[in-house]
């Protein structure tokens, strides 16, 4: 009986690569001048090579009233243009979209704070910018410092806030607009992970209780599976209809399967330092039999050695940071079992773990082979692993980055 | 419901007509106008002793550089006016007509990172600039009525006075703000795709200014034109509108409802143009910063 809120039909948008439009006017008087003497072009490739790249292609899809949608994809898939066509931000090239019902977009927070003006003053501002008018801000301003928790300082110039009181009074302004549908991007990016769960809880709260139409854009899966009901699915510029959310996310990591094949590593000619790699040199770097790294699966690294002449007592080490830089998981040959040593030759060595513990997330690897004080070969952060979501992972929304391992559990007393 | 519904329908096509504008979206977004206002005028002067006063000193010591300059150095004719009066009314009117060009004409190189976020007609920000500098007119015109009513009863200009036409100073001033945005959403669209034209607009407002009756009177450029071609130095719509606020308000210098009209069409055409080379430049600009 009720129309879909939001109609996509056929929607493509051609972006042109190269460097037209970012010419000069003098370059382009120059070609025009050339154009009337019919002169070759005295700027031939790169310069003027122009190509066009569909960063979408003949999108179609409805969302019905009150439902909430995440929107999924690699990165460079379409998700980013496809929001700013929503939002109106940038026209599609074909296609038509019909929104019925006011739409407001949360690309980035804090968009339009000006650093002279007053917290009080930027509130008032921002909702403007986002589309409130001035009585429904006025209405909702008690709320929204509140929910900042900033009122101490509503009046100071936004210049001298931290960052994260920033931050804060930025979402509690776009959590408090109250469109009929609502597009968010990434906002969990933001603030401490108190104030990341709270945004969360807010979300699911206008999503649940208000009956609000959201589309979700994030790279961060448990937070669709917690949100979301059917998720839009973007690769390489073509969209799925909204599928349940399950397929939806199996889809997305198929496509990490077949894109990252990053998990074979030749790293026999990376460059090492101190002329390192000469008596042992770790030549290739797998995750063997999983084609993706994912939680709570188990984990075959191979470490392919040439050793130019025999070595004793090697251990072999694989090392996993986050992308900030804390080291969060160690695999040393040794810990349990004997140093190796190992004749001239090729040798696969294999590290086994049953559980997977790392949260999906981006994880830098490095990769070592040691005996006692002699560092054979080592390559520091030379790659990056995504460890994806699996059908283990179903609370890992409660934390980001780190291990997490299934205890054995027994109640006693 | 259905009917709350159709009210908010909104197409999204590509390629609508060069002078599609967003009515409705003007008028849902007014609050935003009057807080962008606000904004400037508070931004201006945080952190400034002087505050607001600036308005006053800036044109206040130009007048007295111009009238020791052009005035008594130099030597040209004010049309028998008190060159303080002279010069100052053609400034403040210069004033508003180059402040609201200069800053229209980097609307979209000035909000790149606002324009790629968020969605609201880009035509409120040309008007709020347009908007937010007739405060500053305000100030500057009440400081020279303040000078003008001093000089009148201490004889300096005791034969001087206001006519009727003074009444029609909220259309000069209207007049001027129809121009200047053209002139500046023009070149802002220009800005966007060259940014060449960031260069040149500081440079076209000052060669502007000398094209304009500001330190000579409209008269003595008439003279200049041959005979039969007088109406071409009113074919800058400028010239007529700062000798309009100078006859308005002094009763001296030229006046012809024939040349006004002149410099309003020239105005309305300019407007249109620069008008849908902003829209235009509105609906891409994202994709080629």
């Amino acid at each position: 009986m009720s129309r879909p809120i939001i109609e996509v039909r056929g929607i493509s948008k051609k972006y042109r690569l190269g460097k037209l439009g970012m010419t000069s006017f003098r370059d382009e008087m120059q070609n025009l001048v050339n154009r009337f003497r019919s002169k070759p072009d005295p700027m031939p490739s790169p310069k003027r090579e122009v190509t066009d790249f569909w960063a979408l292609r003949d999108v179609s899809f409805d969302v019905e009233p009150g439902q909430v949608i995440g929107i999924i994809g690699r990165n460079g898939a379409g998700k980013s243009t496809l929001l700013k066509i929503l939002s109106r931000i940038t026209e599609p090239t074909t296609g038509e979209i019909k929104i019925r019902g006011r739409i407001a977009s949360l690309l980035e927070v804090g968009t339009g704070f000006h650093p002279e003006l007053s917290g009080r003053e930027n509130v008032f501002l921002n909702g403007a910018i986002l589309g409130m008018t001035r009585s429904e801000i006025r209405n909702k301003f008690d709320a929204i410092v509140d929910f900042a928790e900033i009122s101490q300082f509503i009046d100071t110039p936004v210049k001298r806030y931290s960052s994260g009181m920033y931050v804060r009074l930025a979402f509690a302004v776009a959590a408090h607009l109250e469109p009929e549908i609502l597009i968010i991007d990434e906002v969990l990016a933001v603030g401490d992970q108190a104030f990341q769960q709270k945004c969360l809880g807010k979300m699911q709260q206008v999503a649940n209780s208000d009956g609000r139409t959201i589309l979700f854009v994030s790279h961060h899966m448990p937070a669709v599976r917690r949100l979301c009901e059917r998720c839009v699915v973007l690769s390489k510029g073509l969209a799925t209809p909204p599928i349940d959310v399950e397929s939806a996310i199996d889809h997305y990591n198929r496509e990490f399967k077949l894109g990252e094949s990053a998990h074979a590593i030749d790293t026999s000619s990376l460059p090492r330092d101190h002329g390192r790699g000469r008596t042992c040199k770790i030549v290739h770097v797998d995750a063997k039999g999983t084609p993706a790294l994912s939680y709570g699966d188990p984990l075959n690294l191979e470490v392919t050695l040439e050793c130019f002449e025999s070595v004793k007592d090697v251990m072999i080490g694989v090392g996993f940071d986050t992308m900030d830089g804390n080291r969060v998981l160690t695999l040393d040959s040794d810990t349990q079992a004997a140093p190796l040593t190992l004749p001239r030759g090729r040798h696969l060595v294999n590290l086994h773990l049953d559980y997977m513990p790392l949260h999906p997330a981006q994880y830098c690897l490095s990769v070592a082979a040691v005996s006692g004080a002699n560092c054979h070969d080592i390559l520091p952060r030379f790659a990056v692993w995504e460890v994806i979501t699996s059908k283990h992972d179903t609370i890992s929304d409660r934390g980001f980055g780190g291990c997490r391992l299934p205890p054995s559990v027994s109640v006693s007393g | 419901m259905t009917t709350q519904q159709q009210e908010f329908e909104i197409t999204i096509r590509p390629n609508q007509g060069w002078l599609n504008i967003d009515w409705k979206g003007l008028r849902d977004y007014r609050d935003l106008l009057i807080l962008l206002v606000r904004r400037d005028f508070v931004s201006k002067y945080q952190q400034t002793v002087l505050g607001p006063l600036w308005f006053v000193i800036n044109p206040v010591i130009t007048t007295i550089v111009f009238t020791l300059v052009f005035g008594k150095v130099v030597g040209i004719s004010t049309d028998g006016l008190d060159p303080t009066l002279f010069y100052m009314c053609g400034l403040v009117a210069w004033t508003y007509f180059s402040s609201v060009l200069g800053s229209t004409a980097a609307t979209f190189t000035g909000n790149a990172h606002l324009f790629g976020k968020v969605y609201f007609p880009r035509l409120i920000v040309p008007l709020a600039l347009a908007a937010s500098h007739l405060f500053t007119l305000g100030i500057q015109l009440v400081t020279f009525v303040a000078i003008y009513v001093v000089y009148h009863y201490n004889g300096r200009a005791a034969d001087l006075a206001p006519n009727s036409l003074v009444f029609l100073m909220p259309l000069f001033i209207a007049h001027m703000a129809l121009l200047a945005l053209g002139v500046g959403m023009a070149l802002s669209a220009l800005t966007a795709k060259y940014r060449d034209f960031h260069h040149l607009s500081g440079f076209l407002v000052q060669l502007w200014m000398y094209a304009t009756p500001i330190i000579y009177p409209l008269s003595s450029l008439i003279k200049k034109m041959p005979a039969g071609f007088e109406w071409a130095a009113v074919l800058n719509p400028m010239t007529m509108l700062v000798e309009a606020f100078r006859y308005s308000t002094m009763s001296r210098g030229t006046f012809s409802y024939g040349f006004y009209g002149i410099s309003l069409g020239v105005s309305v055409i300019v407007f249109v143009v620069g008008l849908a080379m902003f829209q235009r430049a509105a609906r891409t600009f994202v994709d080629t910063v």
